[in-house]
């Protein structure tokens, strides 16, 4: 229990450090702000890689492989994709 | 699951808070032009930290499946993101963040699955990252379809809808309770749990986004965003990592703090874009679009000489631009224009273009420089003094009635004041009404000249006359 109140402190000051963050970005910026976020969101993919490593090669496969495996595939294409186009669209932004 | 043993040695600890700080640095580049890319690559160096370090953790025992999907996701990933369209980026973020919500639910189940016991914060933990993982994951499926139009962009609304949606929160709710409530045994009907939860999250989030119209999807796809972001967060609380938090966490108040500015500049609060179905059609305003009197139509010719003339040109950009594939045309005619001694610049309304800054992206790649990109707050004080304002398929963001007009349903919204210009050329297919679907008094103006037809043709038209 006591390390979920710890979490909880680390989730609060995260909220708040992203709040700061943010707000200063300009709107020129906000869709590479977004895709960019939005790999950042596949962090999820460092859960799925414990899940779907989980289980030896001699080992019967169990649901949570299974699962695990699917979401390293989706997230990894939230990341790859998500970094891939932001970093495309920032390419383009130039100024004279 | 301890702590020490997801998270494995000091070692592995320290390389999330590694990753932590780039994910921080990064996000903290974004912010200027000049330094976003790098921005963007520290990120992706502290996503590739956390995911080669996490892959040392002892835990991991085998590598088959990991590499087998990795290789597929990472193959689809960049192939959407080097063929994609500028102009389909919103629908292209849309998807991705569904994954990203469907991959911590996944990873959500899986742990709860794996019987591992848990306590009820745990519990609680998971039920969040299905629920909110689910909502996401629909509810982007939904908006991607909206916004590409496979479904209708309008919204759908039937009555007691929010009844329904009510009794779905109240299931939800016991569905919860019932899987907390059942803690620490495992069996067949917590699978059954699991599965009802799932589900009931897939209707929840097709429920939450399909009463919203095509117009407001900048502000879901920001809130999505957002919860793509929360539901890694609660996936984090799950497994007890602290990265997957602290990333999760950024990622949630970035996408709540462009939901904010989404909802501003459209004057409305996120209560009202999530549950009013605006834009579905009795505008109280069309009642006065009879009797608004004639336009006046312009030729490209006549359009080029009042331009030729002009000191001062003010461009307003809309989607219509994106869809005419206009952008390069317009960068052209901007060129021309400087090179005749005009000042040009580009007047970018928050809620143009489908997505938070999307207006921006499409001029960006049409090579316009960014500093010549300005807001409403920038124009609006010197408006009087532009000589030629060209309103590019945009519509609603111009709509002088969100200013004048108490009955209007955008009444209230900060627009770019274009009429206020010396003279406006709008360029329109027709005299349809926006996405929105309101009425705009502009057109019928004594100052505005309306330059019909395709956007690219009109202002190509105008192109050749200035280099013949």
């Amino acid at each position: 229990m006591e390390s979920t109140v710890l979490l909880l402190f680390v989730l609060v000051l995260s909220i708040f450090l992203g709040i700061e963050l943010i707000s200063k970005v300009p709107s020129t910026l906000h869709t590479p702000l977004m895709s960019g976020a939005n790999a950042i969101s596949g962090i999820t993919l460092v859960g799925a890689l414990l899940s779907s490593g989980s289980v030896s090669f001699d080992q019967p496969i169990t649901i949570t492989v299974i699962l695990g495996t699917a979401a390293v595939f989706f997230a990894t294409i939230n990341v790859v994709g998500g970094y891939l186009v932001t970093n495309r669209m920032l390419s383009m932004f130039k100024k004279k | 699951m301890d702590i020490l043993q997801s998270s494995g040695s000091g070692i592995i600890s320290l390389a999330y808070i590694g990753a932590s700080i780039l994910f921080i640095f990064g996000l903290k580049m974004l912010g200027s032009p000049a330094t976003a890319r790098r921005g963007n690559l520290l990120s992706a160096l502290g996503m590739l930290l956390a995911v080669v370090i996490t892959l040392l953790n002892k835990d991991i025992v085998s590598w088959q499946f990991i590499t087998l999907a990795a290789i597929l996701g990472a193959m689809i990933g960049s192939a959407t993101a080097i063929l994609v369209k500028m102009t389909s980026m919103p629908e292209m973020v849309a998807v991705f963040n569904g994954f990203g919500g469907l991959a911590s639910l996944l990873v959500g189940s899986g742990e709860y699955l794996s019987g591992d016991l848990h306590n009820s914060a745990t519990l609680f933990a998971i039920y969040l990252t299905l629920l909110i993982g689910g909502v996401t994951f629909t509810g982007s499926i939904v908006a991607y379809g909206k916004l590409s139009e496979i479904i209708s962009g309008s919204p759908l609304l039937y009555r007691g809808q929010q009844i329904v949606n009510g009794i779905l929160l109240l299931i939800l709710l016991g569905v919860g309770i019932e899987l907390i409530w059942l803690q620490g045994t495992y069996s067949y009907e917590i699978t059954h749990l699991i599965l009802a939860l799932t589900l009931l999250a897939f209707i929840l989030g097709i429920l939450l986004v399909i009463p919203i119209g095509g117009a407001d999807m900048p502000v879901v796809i920001a809130l999505l965003n957002s919860y793509s972001g929360l539901a890694a967060c609660a996936a984090g609380f799950v497994i007890q990592n602290n990265v997957l938090i602290v990333a999760g966490a950024l990622v949630g108040a970035s996408g709540l703090i462009l939901t904010n500015i989404m909802c501003k500049a459209m004057n409305r609060s996120l209560a009202n874009v999530l549950f009013s179905g605006f834009g579905s059609g009795d505008s109280s305003s069309s009642s006065s679009a009879e009797d608004q009197g004639e336009v006046n139509p312009i030729s490209s010719q006549d359009a080029y000489l009042i331009l030729e003339a002009a000191t001062s040109v003010l461009i307003v950009p809309g989607y219509g631009m994106a869809v005419a594939q206009a952008q390069h045309t317009v960068r052209e005619l901007g060129e021309l224009l400087e090179d005749n001694g005009a000042e040009v610049k580009y007047g970018i309304h928050p809620v143009a273009g489908r997505m938070p800054g999307h207006m921006n992206v499409l001029l960006a790649e049409a090579n316009v420089s960014y500093d010549v990109l300005v807001e409403p707050d920038d124009v609006n004080p010197v408006m009087e003094t532009v000589d030629v304002c060209l309103v590019i398929g945009a519509n609603d963001v111009v709509n002088p009635d969100a200013k004048d007009n108490e009955g209007s349903p955008i009444y209230g919204m900060p627009i770019i004041e274009v009429d206020r210009a010396k003279t406006v050329f709008v360029l329109k297919r027709s005299m349809a009404s926006g996405f929105a679907g309101i009425q705009n008094p502009l057109f019928f103006k004594s100052n505005t000249r309306m330059l019909f037809g395709d956007a690219k043709e009109s202002i190509s038209e105008v192109v050749s006359e200035f280099k013949s």
